[in-house]
């Protein structure tokens, strides 16, 4: 075993999703900025685009703003259509802000 | 310090209506000069609109108006806190001859209402601007409405010639709270930062409570007390355009840094670049600081030139949707739902694609291709309810789907209760953006008619 511990995105962050058309950003906010570096490292964009894999998004881009221990997450066509054409319940995505909390992460 | 405050009354069209009258009470209290904003218009909610209007003239502004100003218009009216909302939807001049109205019946001087235009374009002339900006292929036969975002400066210069209700269409969230700033401080159309700075405080005001704990809450996580009496939020904008938000005195909920900063962010794209059509904005040296119970404070938020276009949101006819859903609980319960998911697919999936949920196992997560649903290992749960979903534009199809599902009470697997179908037209929406010199904005204002 190495000396990394496994924990999910929930225990170190919280996130917020909205909506635009068929694109959502999702925004995610260290609890502590002492975490905000390890998040940096371990939620690329390439680890959300597979943890998001199943929606098929066309791409995901991140942006960072450390002042603010955060990052914003944003995934183009990520909602089967947007608002007026998903057959989701929730066709705003408004609950992938918890998909995206249970990314496993190694501190 | 000069100081204005703007309060928030709603943040979307179906918001509490019991949520303004205490942050009036509160923008009484501090005292000064203040405004009142009223955000209604949700990307969809005015084509919901321009169809009311179609049933009926009279209709096409927000059916919740007169409940949620009602209460406040005699105090905001007496206290020159001005009221600002994108409240008239597709009927903007319905809405000012509904606060008419209730002005008169509560015996209060008529106020001066105006009513900002521009943003419809969903006449003939209207429909031309749209065909030239799209990009897409579109199929204009089943073309229903569209609207461009207006800005603040409208809003403005109706408040400095004299408004007291200032209504408006669709017009961008943040300029409900920019316009009211923009005729208090004076600022110039490039003044970026302080554009910027003010646009940003109504970006936090505009969602109402999802700045003061909802949308935020998890319990034992993210705690929020008071949450069944949630106070709306009120920022306090100083004259560089940074902003100080708080709520509505003797309320639940919570303005915290967290708060502030899962709101700043919701529905923004690159930060470096949030486009209105006021102002350019960038959060790359924003700063966000608790200064006090529940007071957070927005500072270094930069601006930058307007964009040269206007967003316009075009809707046209989507088809219907159709769903429908039945329960299974008890013993071997999530394996008779599944049968149902079987047979629905086996007898319908020819006619429409179709969408599962199975609701205790995965409901909103999934996605319309039924990945991620197909993906989980079958289990024993013991309550589980199937949802059927499908889009068609034949109104035919979509009926024989909820009749099939229906028919899952005799004639599928056992156990199968409280089965609901429901089925609704459905708008379909693309985006342009439209060089805004094609689109200018005015303001007149309303005028008692005779028969009034």
């Amino acid at each position: 075993m190495s000396d990394t511990a496994v924990t999910t995105l929930y225990d170190l962050a919280h996130a917020r999703t909205g909506d635009k058309g068929d694109h959502i950003n999702i925004s995610l906010i260290a609890y502590d900025p002492a975490h905000y570096d390890t998040l940096v490292r371990e939620v690329t964009p390439e680890r959300v685009a597979a943890h998001f894999a199943y929606r098929e998004p066309a791409a995901v881009r991140r942006y960072l703003l450390p002042h603010l221990g955060a990052m914003n997450f944003v995934l183009d066509r990520a909602l089967d259509g947007g608002v007026n054409a998903s057959l989701n319940l929730d066709m705003h995505g408004k609950a992938l802000s918890f998909h995206l909390l249970d990314m496993p992460i190694e501190l | 310090m000069n100081t204005f405050l703007i309060g928030c009354g709603a943040g979307f069209s179906g918001d509490r209506v019991d949520a303004p009258p205490p942050v009036v009470r509160t923008l009484v209290r501090r005292g000064g000069p203040a405004a009142l904003m009223f955000e209604n218009l949700a990307e969809r909610t005015l084509a919901t609109a321009q169809l009311a209007r179609r049933s009926n003239p009279a209709l096409g502004y927000d059916p919740l108006l007169e409940l949620a100003v009602g209460p406040v218009l005699a105090d905001c009216l007496a206290h020159g806190i001005t009221i600002v909302g994108n409240f008239g939807a597709a009927n903007p001049r319905g809405a000012a001859r509904a606060l008419a109205r209730m002005a008169r019946a509560q015996g209060l001087a008529a106020p001066r209402i105006a009513i900002v235009s521009g943003d419809d374009l969903s006449d003939a002339a209207g429909r031309a601007i749209v065909r030239g900006c799209l990009s897409t292929p579109w199929d204009e036969s089943r073309f229903v409405c569209a609207s461009a975002y207006q800005g603040a400066f409208e809003i403005a210069d109706a408040i400095r010639a004299g408004a007291q209700i200032v209504v408006t269409g669709r017009v961008a969230d943040p300029s409900l709270a920019l316009g009211p700033a923009i005729a208090h401080f004076g600022w110039r159309r490039d003044d970026w930062d302080a554009l910027a700075g003010a646009t940003f405080a109504g970006h936090l005001l505009e969602c109402g409570a999802q700045v003061t704990g909802g949308y935020f809450c998890d319990p034992g996580r993210k705690d929020v007390q008071g949450m069944e009496d949630i106070g709306y939020p009120i920022a306090e904008i100083a004259s560089d355009g940074s902003c100080t938000i708080t709520k509505a005195d003797d309320t639940g909920g919570l303005v915290s840094v967290q708060t502030v900063k899962e709101q700043l962010l919701y529905e923004v794209h690159d930060p470096a670049a949030y486009l209105t059509p006021d102002v350019v904005c960038d959060l790359s040296a924003a700063r966000v600081q608790e200064t006090g119970p529940h007071q957070v404070r927005l500072s270094g938020v930069r601006g930058k030139p307007r964009p040269a276009t206007l967003k316009a949101t075009v809707f046209t006819e989507g088809g219907w949707l159709g769903e429908g859903e039945i329960s299974y609980a008890g013993r071997n319960a999530e394996a008779r739902a599944r049968l149902a998911m079987d047979i629905m697919q086996k007898r319908c999936g020819g006619d429409m694609h179709l969408r599962f949920d199975l609701i205790g196992l995965s409901s909103i997560h999934g996605d319309d291709h039924n990945r991620l649903l197909s993906r989980l290992p079958a289990g024993q749960l013991r309550d589980v309810r199937l949802r059927v979903a499908g889009r068609h534009d034949d109104e035919a199809r979509v009926d024989r789907l909820l009749r099939e599902l229906t028919a899952l009470w005799t004639g599928g697997p056992a156990g199968g209760g409280g089965v609901r179908t429901g089925k609704r037209k459905r708008l379909s929406n693309i985006s342009c953006y439209i060089p805004r010199e094609q689109l200018p904005a005015r303001f007149d204002f309303h005028e008692e008619g005779p028969a009034e």
